[in-house]
């Protein structure tokens, strides 16, 4: 493979032009398939680069301008290099409140980055992300996507010095964590060996299901 | 009447693997298919509507009705499109449903998409939750293996093809046809309606959008009868639903309830307030939904009693936040949320977005003037109503209902010349008894 050291990554190679025309292909019409197509990007280059804008226009038959609008529009697109780990703090208003604001503060001053930078050594992308939908976990941390639960200042940092050190993290209720590019290949539709992984729900997920058990409640009888 | 918890949907998850094809099928899993197939589409969607099923995703709009807008002497093909954008802020019922059950989902998509004889149907999931993209990945690929989906499932006749489609962060592709634009590859901008989706939607063709929590209703309504789902609720909010409590709470987490239950009830089988603590404020639907307070705690949880009490029941996101909570930084917080999410389609939404966050930040600070309370609401009142979508009018719900309820604060905020309130008091891990 070989290197644009210019861009900092990899060029898109015969593998990648054969996926992305994979992805198009899975959809009724292909442009449906931007969006997963710029996920495959991210996980090749380690962010949305010209080349891959150009690629995806190419194949779609659209103008780099178009994709380029779509990929300045989610914000889950980067257009400078993400490091092998994205760590994402909520501070949504409930996730703030129950310490997510902390959290974001002490892991700027431990990693010596401000927001959506990335540490001198490339490991460690930090930046505050909006409610990610597990508000009974707060304050609720992401690692590549993946569910930190109920963080404190200090668990937090040990997550971030763990995956610095090379050490397995796993998600509170998920898989060993994988890097940036590995989950945004899943992302794009190329599913990795980690679906088994991690339990079936976290504790607060089952906390109205553990009450009824203890109680005998159940949904009424229903016709035969 | 029905017990305080009906787990239904949240009901395997405490189950050894239950997000495996074999653990789903152990517990009579798709078997709603070959009842649902041995019936004409048009008595799928009828039994929907006689189960009086609202949708999950908000709106609380009746699922079968939607499904019976969808003209079916259209040529083009028919689509199901699942939101699975979960974003409110609050929410947090459809992502632990994929993780722990992403069969069922799987098979109520099957069942809706043959009544409504759709072809092809997405699962349009945000892309920031990768286990359960993960899991629901597997789910439709073990679906296929076992027959459940692809070619004449079941031997009924009836084809589906069900692609799970990764989102890539924005809030605004929760709106239905936002998300329509997201799932063509555009940017996720709102459309004009009319005309609707179930017209011209996904691919201009007749499309029905409908919540995950809707979706997996459906194989409980076929398995078990309309009426039966009927009888659970109250009059015109029928059925059980997953209510999601947050924040100062002992125990918060997922309680599956029928509609009509109240916050007092959940709070109690929650634990209670978190130790020495008081509720102050929450809301009942995401941050969307006008906030409420204790007074309110008896209101039932459904659809026509969260509307007269000046809310909306929305997601049923119940964010509960005790006295440690300073409103003002709350709803700042929330204010720059929307201002970060409007998709700038439009000059209410996409300008006052940023005029509200300006006015309140000066508040919180302490900078402000009484009269900017007025200057808010005035910027709320060019909003509401005049934005092209919800997103607009719901950055001026916490806003409008926190000066209504909490006038004083917003004013103390100015005599102290700035926020009055320990943010270390209100964390999950501040010592038992820390006051603000």
């Amino acid at each position: 493979m070989t290197i644009d050291h210019e861009l900092g990554g990899p060029t898109l190679d015969d593998k990648t032009w054969a996926e992305l025309r994979e992805i198009a292909a899975r959809y009724p019409e292909a442009r449906s398939g931007l969006l997963p197509m710029l996920h495959l990007v991210q996980s090749v280059q380690g962010r949305i680069t010209p080349e891959g804008i150009e690629a995806c226009a190419e194949i779609l038959g659209i103008s780099a301008a178009d994709v380029n609008g779509v990929a300045t529009f989610y914000t889950m697109y980067k257009r400078k290099p993400v490091g092998d780990y994205h760590v994402g703090v909520c501070t949504n208003t409930l996730c703030a409140v129950m310490g997510g604001d902390l959290i974001f503060e002490r892991l700027k001053e431990h990693l010596d980055v401000g927001n959506d930078e990335t540490t001198a050594d490339g490991k460690i992308t930090l930046e505050h992300i909006e409610c990610n939908a597990a508000c009974d976990y707060a304050p609720v941390m992401m690692v590549n996507w993946e569910f930190m639960d109920n963080q404190t200042p200090e668990s937090a940092v040990q997550a971030v010095d763990d995956l610095r050190a090379g050490k397995e993290v796993h998600s509170t209720r998920g898989p060993r964590l994988c890097t940036w590019r590995e989950a945004e290949r899943v992302l794009a539709g190329f599913p990795d060996d980690r679906a088994d992984e991690g339990p079936t729900a976290g504790p607060a997920s089952l906390a109205g299901l553990k009450i009824a058990r203890e109680k005998g409640w159940t949904a009424p009888e229903g016709e035969k | 009447m029905a017990d305080t918890l009906t787990p239904v949907l949240t009901d395997n998850w405490d189950g050894e693997r239950a997000w495996t094809l074999a653990a789903y099928e152990e517990r009579g899993g798709y078997a709603a298919l070959d009842k649902a197939f041995a019936m004409a589409p048009d008595d799928v969607i009828n039994a929907v509507k006689e189960s009086g099923l609202r949708g999950r995703g908000g709106a609380g709009f009746p699922t079968g009705m939607k499904w019976g807008f969808i003209p079916q002497d259209n040529p083009k093909p028919k689509y199901l499109v699942v939101n699975a954008d979960e974003s409110e802020p609050g929410t947090c019922k459809d992502i632990p449903l994929m993780m722990a059950s992403p069969h069922t989902l799987v098979e109520g998509a099957i069942v809706s998409s043959y009544a409504i004889r759709a072809n092809t149907a997405f699962i349009y999931v945000r892309g920031e939750v990768l286990h359960v993209i993960r899991r629901l990945q597997r789910a439709v690929q073990e679906a296929y293996l076992a027959g459940h989906l692809g070619k004449n499932i079941h031997g009924s006749g009836f084809d589906l093809d069900l692609i799970v489609h990764a989102g890539a962060g924005a809030y605004i592709c929760g709106e239905e046809t936002a998300l329509l634009e997201g799932l063509e590859g555009r940017r996720g901008q709102p459309r004009l309606r009319p005309p609707f989706p179930a017209v011209a939607g996904l691919y201009a063709s007749p499309t029905v959008i409908n919540n995950v929590e809707s979706i997996a209703s459906v194989p409980s309504i076929i398995t078990h009868g309309a009426a039966w789902f009927a009888g659970m609720g109250t009059e015109k909010s029928n059925g059980y639903g997953i209510f999601s409590l947050s924040g100062h709470v002992k125990n918060p987490g997922q309680y599956e309830a029928p509609l009509g239950i109240t916050l007092r009830q959940l709070i109690d089988l929650a634990g209670g307030i978190r130790e020495g603590h008081e509720l102050k404020f929450w809301t009942p639907g995401g941050s969307s939904t006008p906030l409420l307070t204790p007074e309110h705690l008896d209101v039932p949880l459904d659809f026509e009693a969260v509307g007269a009490a000046g809310s909306m029941l929305g997601t049923r996101a119940l964010q509960i936040f005790d006295e440690t909570t300073c409103v003002v930084r709350a709803v700042l917080r929330w204010t720059e949320f929307y201002k970060h999410e409007s998709c700038g389609k439009c000059t209410p939404c996409r300008e006052g977005t940023w005029w509200l966050t300006q006015t309140m930040a000066r508040l919180e600070k302490g900078e402000g003037h009484e009269s900017d309370l007025d200057l808010l609401l005035d910027q709320c009142d060019n909003i509401l109503g005049r934005a092209f979508c919800a997103l607009g009018d719901g950055a001026t719900s916490p806003i409008s209902s926190s000066i209504q309820h909490f006038r004083d604060e917003y004013l103390a905020h100015l005599t102290h010349g700035g926020c009055p309130f320990d943010p270390a008091a209100s964390t999950a891990f501040a010592p038992v008894g820390a006051t603000a």
